[in-house]
């Protein structure tokens, strides 16, 4: 039998505009990456709130990733910039607690840019494996 | 508990060829709230939907999710099954198992358990959803272009001719944009001028038009149905009303050198002038930059002369605020600037020119009044050689050129070559090409015409370096066909820049929040079917702005932009976005955060007076957002310290439930 290839648990929130478009276009173009990214939709990268970070480390994510538009064409003009300076906060304090700042990413990627999303994705997964898995935040009682 | 369908779609073999359908279905059977789970070919389609809507009657179905493709796609289209099964459209989720799951995975059973974790999200999210409503807001019927090249005025004339007004806003002191300045267009050969200014007159003497030229847009507010925008209008120190296009003052400015815009530089305007006979509005301007008076108050000879006392030397910038229901964008293209390609030497040679300097050279109403010559030693060429894609599909040298195909070079450079041969058979004419595209009615003919009847010399291969040497330009290239290297001694060299969008779309992307692609062309809602829409609601797209394209393309796209205008004014109401942001008054504590982050000033306090448990009452401050002007970004959402902040459609917990569906 073979044995299990450690699979790391990415959750990725992509902005409707720009890099959920852009996530779409990388299927148009049959643009692999692998399927440990899971995606959700948000209507701009500055719709996460840090607690929904930190609940996917609760539940076990290895990686979490925050795709928005590129500075300068947020769909909603400033979206972006609050996401950049929130997430500048938020990961420098999730690395304090021990979830290491490679696990943890904001990148800008367009609607053009399906080829930026498969590679991001791919470097992304590859970054998160060589981590192995996260268990700082894990919430024990949430395991069934 | 709600009682939730999942309607998982084969998309043909899209989805079915990866994902196993039949077993996504089956699992979704076992997920708390859904009562009904199947499968199907094609969910879209008309059966699709009657299922769908059959599903919601049999088990009263009160929330849908549909695995199918991106919601980009058919979000709308299964909201309006859902409301016509009875349901609220907003009552529905997409899970997106074509284009990120099935699309761009290639194994069956990983491809079959991530659809099946994205079905659950799914679930988890429309498990919380809550019936939506969208506002209503009113239409003002009037429209702005902005851009006044043949795309600009075709869209507002086929809008004006359907009974609304249209606002032209152009920079430059007239409209025409590059058309005016061609020669003679492919593939036909009717003179640019003939076809172009029949039409600037038309917009000129149409009343629902109104041309804000030497104009820019400087702001851009509000949305869709109601954009509120100021437009400046530069001071042209001439009252175009008087002003009524004599010439008298552009004769007497003693201020001749001025390098001329419109001719490109190969010959000289006045300070005051007017760049073209037929331009509209036939109106003077006089530059501010070479005008003594101006400059120095010392001069004033064009308002002695002026006739009609137009000229007012004490003028200033206006700036104009007006609504609009929807603008198009239409900023159309430039040039890209050949300064950096050395190895032509554009720079060091008068006698090497791009295709559009030659378009002036060879027009009548050009520097040289129509007749081909050198512009070094204004003698007569014998040997012509074209370079094609000079910046064009240009991977390796992006710093200087662009990747893409700019389209028209190729057409262009066979018209130029065969009116050059027809009217001097003693003129040798080369192109250098990579490759010979012509995909359009009677471009392949045409360009078989250049070649056969006109014996035009085609190379295959590129110019490796131009040097000019005695008054000759030593031509230096490959032909890559008989794999030798060739040297032409060539008294003009023409190069056929790539195009670029105009340095004033970037800027006013940003204005009207609409999407650009990395080169600054703007973005369409979808490459195939709404390919005038940009992304941004209200905001149309005309011309050379969205992607490369000739003339009968960009009129065909202008027309497409208008009757897309002309549906949107044709509403009396516009149903906004429902997914807004909405504070709970009872959590609020007033503390102007969120207002400080909306991009829309949309949040508004107000003192609300509260009932306590003790029976008296309390008066508190209070968020209060403004629906109709709130864009759902979600800003304030994440700003609220208390928690009182959450956007409908996107609430916290169904964004929660979503990743915790995830990693289970």
């Amino acid at each position: 039998m073979q044995v299990n290839e450690y699979k790391p648990l990415i959750v990725a929130f992509c902005c409707n505009w720009c890099s959920y478009a852009g996530a779409d276009l990388a299927g148009n173009n049959r643009l692999n990456y692998p399927a440990d990214v899971k995606i959700i939709r948000v209507p701009c990268s500055c719709r996460v709130n840090p607690m929904f970070i930190l609940r996917a480390f609760q539940r076990g994510a290895d990686g979490v990733i925050l795709c928005g538009c590129h500075p300068g064409d947020c769909h909603y003009t400033s979206g972006n910039y609050y996401t950049r300076r929130r997430m500048a906060l938020l990961f420098s304090m999730l690395d304090y607690l021990g979830i290491e700042k490679e696990r943890t990413r904001v990148e800008w990627v367009s609607a053009a840019e399906g080829a930026k999303f498969a590679a991001t994705m791919n470097d992304f997964v590859e970054t998160v494996a060589a981590l192995g898995e996260n268990k700082r935040l894990e919430d024990l009682r949430c395991k069934k | 508990m709600k009682r939730i369908g999942v309607f998982v779609c084969h998309c043909g073999t899209n989805i079915a060829g990866t994902v196993d359908v039949k077993a996504v279905a089956e699992a979704m059977k076992h997920e708390p709230g859904v009562v009904f789970s199947t499968d199907y070919q094609y969910m879209c389609s008309q059966a699709g939907q009657e299922m769908i809507k059959a599903a919601v009657k049999e088990h009263r179905l009160d929330g849908i999710v549909v695995c199918s493709c991106s919601p980009r796609m058919h979000e709308a289209t299964f909201r309006k099954t859902a409301a016509a099964a009875g349901l609220n459209s907003y009552m529905v989720e997409i899970a997106n198992i074509r284009e990120q799951c099935s699309w761009v995975h290639k194994e069956m059973p990983i491809g079959t358990e991530k659809a099946i974790i994205l079905a659950k999200a799914a679930v988890a999210k429309v498990s919380l959803n809550a019936p939506l409503t969208p506002g209503e807001s009113p239409v003002t019927k009037r429209a702005l272009v902005i851009g006044g090249g043949i795309a600009g005025i075709q869209t507002a004339l086929d809008i004006a001719d359907a009974g609304f007004p249209v606002d032209i806003v152009e920079t430059k002191p007239t409209i025409g944009g590059k058309m005016a300045q061609l020669d003679k267009t492919f593939p036909t050969l009717d003179c640019a001028a003939c076809i172009l200014t029949p039409k600037m007159v038309d917009v000129a003497q149409n009343e629902k038009i109104r041309i804000f030229s030497y104009s820019e847009v400087t702001d851009v507010k509000g949305f869709v149905g109601n954009f509120d925008v100021t437009i400046k209008r530069k001071a042209r120190y001439v009252n175009e009303t008087l002003c009524t296009g004599c010439g008298a003052c552009t004769e007497k400015c003693p201020m001749k050198k001025v390098p001329n815009e419109f001719n490109l530089g190969m010959d000289n305007r006045h300070a005051v002038y007017i760049p073209f006979a037929q331009a509209v509005p036939k109106v003077a301007t006089i530059d501010p930059n070479h005008c003594l008076m101006l400059k120095s108050g010392k001069c004033g000879l064009c308002s002695k002369v002026c006739g009609a006392g137009a000229i007012d030397y004490k003028a200033k910038d206006e700036f104009l605020e007006e609504r609009y229901g929807a603008i198009v964008v239409a900023t159309g293209f430039n040039p890209i600037s050949m300064e950096k390609f050395d190895e032509f030497a554009y720079a060091q040679s008068k006698d090497v020119i791009t295709s559009l300097e030659l378009e002036r050279l060879m027009n009548a109403a050009g520097p040289t009044g129509g007749t081909l010559l050198r512009p070094s030693d204004h003698q007569h060429p014998h040997t012509i050689v074209f370079v094609q894609c000079v910046g064009s599909r240009c991977e390796a040298c992006a710093e200087k050129g662009k990747e893409y195909c700019s389209k028209i070079c190729c057409m262009y450079t066979a018209k130029h070559a065969m009116l050059i041969r027809d009217k001097y058979p003693d003129t040798d004419v080369y192109v250098f090409y990579i490759d010979v595209r012509t995909p359009g009615k009677n471009f392949d003919e045409f360009y078989r015409r250049a070649v056969e009847e006109y014996g035009v010399h085609y190379i295959k291969g590129m110019v490796g370096k131009v040097t000019p040497e005695n008054g000759v330009l030593k031509v230096q290239g490959s032909d890559l066909i008989d794999n030798r290297q060739l040297h032409i001694d060539a008294d003009l060299v023409v190069l056929a820049a790539a195009i670029e969008p105009d340095k004033s779309a970037r800027p006013l992307a940003t204005m009207l929040t609409a999407s650009m692609d990395t080169n600054d062309f703007f973005t369409e809602a979808h490459p195939k079917l709404r390919p005038v829409e940009s992304p941004t609601a209200g905001v149309f797209l005309s011309g050379t702005c969205q992607g490369p394209k000739d003339i009968p393309e960009t009129v065909s796209q202008a027309g497409a932009a208008a009757s897309k205008v002309i549906g949107l004014l044709c509403k009396d109401k516009l149903l906004g976005n429902p997914c807004v942001a909405h504070s709970d008054e009872m959590m609020c504590n007033g503390c102007s955060t969120c207002e400080k982050v909306c991009p829309y000033g949309a949040i508004t306090y107000e003192d609300k007076e509260f009932r306590m448990p003790d029976r008296t009452t309390k008066v508190r401050r209070v968020a209060k957002v403004n629906e109709a002007v709130c864009q759902g970004c979600g800003a304030c959402t994440v700003a609220c310290m208390s928690g009182a902040m959450d956007l409908k459609g996107f609430m916290n917990k169904q964004i929660m439930a979503e990743v915790d569906a995830i990693c289970k």
